[in-house]
């Protein structure tokens, strides 16, 4: 086993090219993660809706938005199984010693997300065939898979920011290994209900961005306004709910891991009364140049009060603690996911004063405008949140257990950079061909649409409906004649 | 049998479950390569887009299951291999992504440049994917890799390495054809069913071939592995293997029921799998590595046989019903005509 005092001496070469490969790995993947978690409950609302209404509409905004999950999901798989992957591939020290203290909860993320695979590939593909309202309920599911998967893999990610349900033998290796402990660690709940719902969130304000975009080129149809009232209302509704939980979230880390609530604010030194800075950079040498300071307020929100005591970073030796670069990254990060946590608070409040006083959509395009923006502002949220929580935990890998330098794999530097670039050059063409393809979809389907209203009179007998009599005949470009409905139940 | 060897166990089921589920759909990808010119090729892509679709995902989270297992159930075991193996594997992982994207982008994708690269993508992934895979399984069966061995290409670039990926590369081709000779079938296209029946043949052999030389080069480069298959239980695996390759072979040549030579093609790759397995015992990596060496904390391994078992009752059923469903004919995706307005399902 490595000695702590031997890797401090030189942090390995590769330990760069493995970060900077996760790091691009992750923040590519989260970008899918919310669409992968939520953007089945939110079809299956317009679904659920259309069903009970009869609407047309709602139905082809259901079927339409499970075409657009056929692949989200498949890449949201693919990416999901490279990180995987790179647990051994690079940071193969901690899954040799940690790996049984933890992986557990992988074991649950693993049945969940299998679940959530086979309910999916059922729900896709049985728009056709199967009788609508077992379509239907087959899918309620779901959502609780989603969930399910959620919880595995928060409680490997809080079990790194406050590991417990272990003990250390003299040589360093944990023994007495308490699973249930390893699995609900005092940041697991804080983490995982802030993670659920800022992925409902950001779901429905990327989905409903796209109708926004659309009302305010002009298309103020129907169709429109249920694409964008369903996850726009959801988001809407669970927005002040994550700013609560949020608030507690920052709490607990104070509580849990003060180093981080340290780095967060950028509090230099231990000491009542800490003003909170608005962005700014902290220097090396403990001072804080830029941002806006508010005294004072920094010990209220911590503890309340203005007395409250918030540790500072130079409580613990310099090499256990993010370094100010590191820290002044946690600091913005952390500002900035506050900042649009606010401001989408405001857009949500917005709504549903319009909603309550007026039983209407707000008319003013700025409305729209923000609302557009709010998708992609609350994906930079996500990855903002997740830098505060990874960065903020440096030097760790396990929280005061195991540093990054000694869970990083022994392959040399060079060999990591070469593989981070072939990765780049992979994840540029998948996301680029998956926003191409994104795009082009929303074309025809809008030209199609405009084709449709031109002529609505010539009612073209079209083929199989979904939820219609079953012909024989199969559609599209099937081979050969076909006489199918042989083995057929 | 101990803790650690029933969750090795398990490990093998669930690598044998990947092998048979992924590798069929690597062999999709395998013939979808070889199938020709986009002239040519039309039908049998057609038919492999079509067969694959609802399933593939499915297929490839078992990979997921065989990950968290070895991590959780033998950390020192899923440190050495990624440490030692270290190119192999990430190529593999690299190829996944490159497959499932190149798969999952070739459908939306109307022009033919555009599905040409994306067929492409996903066809020469679904080659190299299982390639480095074997190949990384080869170095394991070999004991190239030791607690602590760095990586060199020597760990899998090594006849035996090179031996397991071919083979794996033909069992995916073997299987990938038998199931999508019984799909061709169900989508009522009897030229397709002939057309793969006739390829399932010939990978067949070219596995029988290799499985002859892997014998006589485990027999000086991986002895105790070539002890294992030539002794005990795992003499009988590689019996039973043989003898269901025969029975598929029979199978395909009279026009019989696409499912049996389907579960032939199936219990033929488990139980080589198994062969392997049950060769390297009590090794994970032999010989420097037991499974009671590489076990991890007892009660993590009691607790993961707990979510084994939560496992098979909520998960196979809900996989046994898609798979039903797939072969029943019952999941089709949605067609243009879905996607339009006005279109189907709307009569407002």
């Amino acid at each position: 086993m490595h000695t702590t005092v031997h890797l401090l001496a030189d942090v390995p070469p590769q330990m760069l090219p493995a970060r900077s490969m996760m790091a691009f790995t992750l923040v590519t993947h989260i970008i899918l993660v919310p669409l992968g978690v939520a953007l089945p409950l939110i079809t299956l609302i317009m679904h659920g809706y259309g069903l009970r209404r009869g609407d047309a509409t709602a139905l082809l905004l259901a079927r339409r938005w499970s075409a657009v999950m056929a692949v989200q999901f498949a890449i949201g798989v693919v990416t999901g199984t490279v990180l995987s992957f790179e647990f051994g591939l690079l940071w193969p020290g901690m899954m040799g010693r940690w790996g049984d203290v933890f992986g557990l909860g992988f074991g649950v993320e693993g049945w969940g997300f299998f679940l959530e695979a086979v309910l999916i590939a059922i729900y896709l593909y049985g728009w056709r065939r199967l009788p609508s309202r077992t379509h239907f309920l087959l899918a309620l599911p779901l959502p609780f898979t989603a969930l399910l998967g959620a919880f595995g893999i928060l409680a490997a990610n809080s079990w790194m920011n406050t590991p417990r349900g272990f003990s250390l033998d003299s040589a360093g290796n944990p023994v007495a290994v308490n699973v249930r402990k390893a699995i609900f660690t005092p940041m697991f709940g804080p983490e995982y209900w802030h993670f659920v719902v800022a992925m409902f969130v950001t779901a429905g304000y990327v989905t409903a961005g796209v109708y926004a975009v659309g009302w305010l080129r002009g298309r103020r149809d129907r169709y429109h306004r249920l694409g964008f009232t369903i996850p726009f209302t959801l988001a809407a509704v669970f927005t002040p709910i994550q700013f609560m939980l949020g608030d507690s979230i920052a709490r607990q880390v104070f509580h849990k891991q003060p180093v981080k609530f340290a780095a967060m604010e950028i509090v230099w030194k231990t000491d009542t009364h800490v003003p909170e800075y608005l962005f700014g950079r902290l220097h090396p040498d403990g001072t804080i140049s830029g941002g806006i300071k508010i005294p004072q307020l920094d010990s209220i929100l911590a503890g309340f009060r203005p007395d409250t005591k918030v540790t500072g970073l130079t409580s613990v030796a310099a090499d256990d603690r993010p370094t100010a670069t590191q820290a002044t990254i946690t600091h913005f990060a952390f500002d900035t996911m506050v900042g649009i946590g606010s401001l989408l608070l405001l857009l949500a409040l917005w709504y549903g004063v319009m909603w309550l006083w007026r039983r209407r959509l707000p008319a003013s395009p700025w409305f729209f405008r923000g609302a557009a923006c709010a998708g992609v502002a609350s994906v930079v949220a996500v990855e903002c949140g997740w830098i505060t929580t990874e960065v903020g935990r440096q030097p760790w890998i396990v929280y005061q257990y195991m540093r990054v330098a000694e869970a990083v794999t022994p392959t040399r530097a060079p060999a990591l950079w070469t593989m981070f670039g072939l990765v780049i050059v992979v994840y540029v063409f998948v996301f680029g061909s998956f926003l191409v393809i994104l795009l082009k979809m929303r074309t025809q389907w809008r030209l199609a649409d405009e084709a449709a209203t031109a002529e609505r009179t010539a009612a073209a007998p079209e083929t199989e409906t979904p939820y219609g009599p079953r012909s024989t005949l199969r559609p599209g470009s099937a081979p050969g004649p076909s006489a199918s409905g042989e083995d057929r139940p | 049998m101990t803790t650690a060897g029933l969750v090795a166990l398990v490990l093998l089921l669930v690598i044998a479950a990947y092998a048979c589920a992924g590798g069929t759909d690597y062999g999709a990808g395998f013939w979808d390569l070889t199938a020709g010119g986009a002239e040519r090729g039309e039908r049998p892509r057609w038919l492999i887009d079509h067969a694959m679709a609802p399933v593939w995902e499915v297929n490839n989270v078992w990979l997921i299951f065989v990950l968290v297992i070895t991590w959780t159930g033998f950390p020192v075991f899923f440190q050495t291999v990624f440490a030692a193996m270290w190119l192999p594997l990430a190529l593999a992982a690299v190829g996944i992504v490159l497959r499932g994207a190149g798969f999952a982008l070739r459908k939306p994708a109307r022009r033919l440049a555009g599905r040409r690269l994306y067929g492409a993508v996903f066809a020469i992934s679904s080659l190299l994917t299982p390639f480095f895979l074997g190949a990384a399984a080869g170095g394991i069966a070999s004991g190239r890799v030791a607690p602590g061995t760095a990586a060199s290409p020597e760990n899998w670039a090594n006849p035996t390495s090179l031996l397991f990926g071919l083979l794996a590369v033909a069992m995916t081709a073997f299987l990938g054809a038998v199931f999508l000779a019984g799909d061709a079938r169900r989508f009522s296209a009897p030229d397709l069913d002939g057309y793969f029946r006739r390829r399932a043949l010939v990978a067949v052999a070219v596995v029988a071939v290799l499985a002859v030389i892997m014998l006589f080069v485990t027999h000086g480069d991986a002895p105790h592995v070539w002890h294992g298959l030539t002794h005990g239980v795992g003499l009988a695996l590689v019996v039973l293997a043989a003898v269901a390759s025969l029975a598929t072979c029979g199978l395909l040549l009279r026009t019989a029921d696409a499912r049996w030579s389907r579960v032939a093609a199936v219990v033929a790759v488990a139980s080589g799998i198994f062969a392997w397995g049950m060769a390297q015992r009590p090794y994970l990596v032999p010989v420097s590595l037991t499974v009671a060496e590489g076990a991890g904390a007892p009660t993590t391994l009691r607790w993961l046989m707990l979510v084994t078992l939560i496992a098979v009752v909520l998960v196979f059923p809900a996989v046994a019903f898609l798979y039903w469903l797939d072969t029943h004919g019952e999941l089709e995706s949605l067609t243009d005509a879905d996607l339009r307005r006005g279109g189907a399902g709307d009569d407002a």
